[in-house]
């Protein structure tokens, strides 16, 4: 148990904080190729974080703890989401601890951390970037739980292992109305949170419509490096989550090795896909006016909550 | 069949009889083109003075009416005219800057062009001021407007810009995410041109012209070689003015273009963008192909033009028909269409009063052209330009969208019995008269053109003048975007994409 448990909450470490780059390079690949144009290449995600991290560090004068810190505290805190959820396997010895109320604390921790250094910076881009996400993050955090509530409600629990082995064995909770319903809930939640089109645009270069790039426009070298992969690691963990609470699929519900074999190659086309079909959608799709934000998130966070009243209704109790 | 050029009408007036005689050609609905101030030696038919010249234009029928003032050498002083029109106080604190020439009683005394490490009392056009001095102390602050209440802060913004764009300085006071109040400070490329065309032959000042902004190459050579013909009294044949015409519309096309794929991409919807880079990229080697540069450099000459190539009419067709794909894509995407829609408006009377000038004032309503105006040869068809009214985003891509359909057309016009080839009446054959002044207006991509030059007895260039249409285009940028979201500025800035270079000369 022990053995491929605690394999497994260290392939799920290494897997996301290897895998994060290479996850945002495919994208932009996949973008890239659908819009006719070459494109960088895989790896190239990678390569920019060994050019950031051969450069000399650099900290504006008058910033303080909050700057010098979030970066790192970013990549912990999702780090540690990483080892939470439910990406591998159900049954890790961590697993009793991925409750879901801790794992969205987590990401909102790191949100904070980035939003208090772009204050810290004492510019008006940090302050107006961090502005911006805090009013898109006070919109998706609790769409995020209400959503995986809807989960909670048949499993008993909010234990998030609890939730997807439970959808492992009764997969009829998916296709309900409520997994539905709660399935695009959350798809627009971690849009949001990660910052893609069309809540935010990842490739402009346009200071002013800048959302989470306004907020780090002070980091370089390694610090910017490590900002840049603690994004890529929060799309990789939710796009996993995403996929593990949806598509559970493949993932080991108990301790063999063959199923972590299975889980991980599972996990790495899952997360594949979801990254092709939402790189597929951006380039369908334009940035929204900065003030239709959050209707689109209230509407998402309406359809949460429809998800957890017919959940609630249906589930007969 | 109308003459060409225009005869321009000159008019010898007095320091104090000028705001009369000005406010009379305002009222007859003339606009300013040209404000140029000149430093007449002793040798000058009138004497050692300071002598401005006003040049009004109105169209169709193409009419110009300079008003010349002179002034003392030593003190130089004018009656402002910015209480009459709004650009003409530009054109002034333009001159006080540059020249040293004091507008009495203007409403806005801060300083324009001037930078800020000038040293105090240093003109740089001064035909005294000798090469630039080094960076001096400041010659007072340049205070910004502070908007003052609850909750509104400032973002200051470049000069130096994340993107490849020009250095330009922009403030916003804002509140929450609305625009209160922007202020644009430019002149961080002040590159002396107008200084750099004394003393240059007709042949060498060419280049510099070609190159005041790079995206208006024909434009602006166009605009400085019909003021040499006038001022030496050379003919173009008509070939040759068709060739000029066909170059005009070329670039017209491949900026406008261009632009349609920036708007989308502003937007977040890269894909147009890459197909709308592809159209321009063929209309690029196809520019190349005609006069051996890419932004159609050395196609028109004085004199003539040079033609390597003619282009297809089939291979124009095909990039309007991709073009209108790409426009109509983009305006059926709803997340686009209301990105754009009700996005900074510019109202007419704002875009008439501020004397705008191309798409920005025909999106607002305002039919200006200068190939209707002040035609340069006589078109089978004279282009009807688009016309909009609303004067947000949309309207300025809708303009620029139409505008392509009517150049492509246009292309197609005229390459009807072109040939390829160089056609050129320079230099001229009768130097009997003496050289005297001349003025050149086109309509370029961006709007009209307006090139003022005095040639020397010996046809060295004296004086030349250019003014680009985005010296009169800036001030509507801040308008247009008051009450405005601050995300929305980068996508306005974009419909508008006034020059940097052009302006700040």
């Amino acid at each position: 148990m022990s053995g491929t448990g605690l394999t497994a909450v260290a392939a799920q470490i290494v897997v996301v904080i290897s895998g994060a780059p290479l996850l945002a390079g495919w994208m932009r690949q996949v973008r890239a190729r659908m819009e006719g144009r070459a494109g960088a290449g895989v790896l190239q995600p990678w390569r920019d974080t060994r050019k950031l991290l051969r450069k000399e560090p650099i900290t504006p004068i008058g910033t303080g703890p909050a700057f010098r810190t979030a970066p790192a505290l970013l990549v912990a805190t999702t780090a540690v989401v990483a080892a939470l959820v439910p990406l591998l396997s159900t049954t890790t010895p961590v697993s009793a601890h991925a409750d879901l109320i801790l794992v969205v604390a987590l990401l909102a921790l790191g949100t904070v951390a980035l939003a208090l250094a772009g204050l810290d910076s004492g510019t008006a881009f940090g302050g107006m970037g961090a502005s911006r996400e805090m009013t898109v993050a006070a919109l998706v955090e609790p769409t995020i739980l209400v959503a995986v509530f809807a989960f909670s409600i048949p499993a008993g629990s909010t234990n998030l292992a609890a939730i997807v082995a439970g959808a492992v064995r009764e997969p009829s909770r998916l296709a309900s109305p409520a997994g539905l319903l709660a399935t695009a809930a959350l798809a627009v939640a971690v849009l949001a949170e990660t910052g893609r089109i069309p809540v935010d645009n990842p490739a402009t270069h346009l200071e002013l419509t800048m959302v989470h790039e306004a907020m780090v426009l002070e980091y370089s070298g390694p610090d910017l490096a490590l900002v840049e992969l603690g994004a890529q690691m929060r799309l990789t963990v939710l796009l996993g989550l995403l996929a593990s609470l949806f598509a559970p699929w493949g993932i080991a519900t108990d301790a063999s090795w063959p199923a972590l074999a299975v889980a991980l190659a599972a996990f790495v086309v899952k997360v594949a896909v979801l990254g092709a079909v939402l790189a597929a959608a951006e380039v369908f799709w334009a940035k929204v006016r900065l003030f239709r934000v959050p209707e689109l998130l209230a509407g998402s966070f309406l359809l949460a909550l429809l998800a957890v009243t017919s959940s609630y209704f249906l589930s007969g109790e | 069949m109308p003459q060409h050029p225009a005869i321009r009408e000159i008019t010898h007036i007095t320091a104090s009889e000028l705001p009369k005689y000005a406010g009379d050609l305002f009222a007859a609905g003339h606009r300013i083109a040209l404000v140029a101030a000149h430093h007449d030696t002793e040798q000058a038919p009138g004497g050692r003075a300071v002598r401005v010249v006003y040049l009004f234009t109105s169209g169709p029928p193409d009419t110009r009416t300079e008003l010349q003032v002179r002034l003392d050498a030593d003190r130089p002083e004018l009656p402002t005219l910015a209480h009459l029109s709004f650009p003409t106080g530009r054109f002034e604190r333009e001159m006080r800057d540059l020249h040293g020439i004091v507008p009495l009683d203007h409403p806005l005394p801060q300083r324009l062009v001037r930078h800020f490490h000038w040293p105090k009392g240093w003109y740089p056009m001064r035909p005294d001021a000798g090469p630039p001095p080094p960076f001096a102390e400041q010659e007072g602050p340049y205070p910004f407007l502070e908007v003052e209440g609850d909750g509104v802060y400032e973002i200051p913004v470049g000069p130096v810009h994340a993107g490849l764009i020009e250095p330009g300085h922009f403030r916003f006071s804002v509140v929450g995410e609305t625009i209160l109040r922007l202020k644009a400070r430019l002149w961080f490329v002040h590159k002396g041109i107008e200084k750099l065309f004394e003393g240059r032959t007709v042949e060498h000042g060419l280049p510099l012209a070609e190159r005041i902004s790079g995206d208006t190459a024909v434009g602006h050579a166009l605009a400085y070689c019909l003021a040499i013909e006038e001022a030496t009294g050379t003919h173009v044949p008509e070939p040759a003015q068709r060739a000029r015409a066909l170059l005009l519309e070329l670039e017209r096309l491949h900026n406008h273009t261009a632009d349609l794929g920036a708007l989308c991409n502003d937007v977040g919807h890269s894909i147009l963008n890459a197909q709308a880079q592809r159209v321009r990229e063929q209309l690029l080697r196809l520019n190349d192909e005609i006069t051996g540069h890419r932004l159609l450099r050395g196609g028109v000459i004085p004199g003539g033009a040079v033609l390597r190539a003619i282009p297809d009419p089939a291979r124009m067709r095909a990039v309007r028909d991709d073009l209108r794909q790409i426009a109509d894509l983009a305006l059926a995407h709803p997340t686009i269409r209301d990105r754009f829609t009700g996005t900074a408006q510019l109202t007419t009377d704002a875009a008439r009063d501020l004397g705008c000038l191309g798409y920005i004032a025909r999106a607002s309503g305002l039919p200006t052209d200068a190939r209707t105006a002040h035609p340069f040869h006589t078109h089978d068809q004279p282009p009807s330009p688009p016309v909009h009214t609303h004067g947000d985003v949309l309207a300025r891509f809708l303009v620029r969208a139409e505008e392509i359909d009517t150049s492509t057309a246009l292309i197609t016009d005229l390459t009807a019995g072109l040939h390829p080839g160089a056609t050129t009446t320079w230099p001229p054959l009768s130097s009997t008269e003496a050289p005297g002044s001349g003025v050149g207006i086109v309509e370029g991509w961006r709007g009209t053109i307006t090139t003022r030059v005095e040639l020397n007895a010996d046809h060295t260039l004296a004086r030349v003048k250019p003014v680009d249409p985005s010296f009169f285009n800036w001030p509507a940028l801040p308008l247009a975007l008051a009450d405005t979201i601050v995300p929305d500025f980068p996508l306005t800035n974009k419909s508008f994409n006034l020059s940097y270079a052009g302006n700040d000369l």
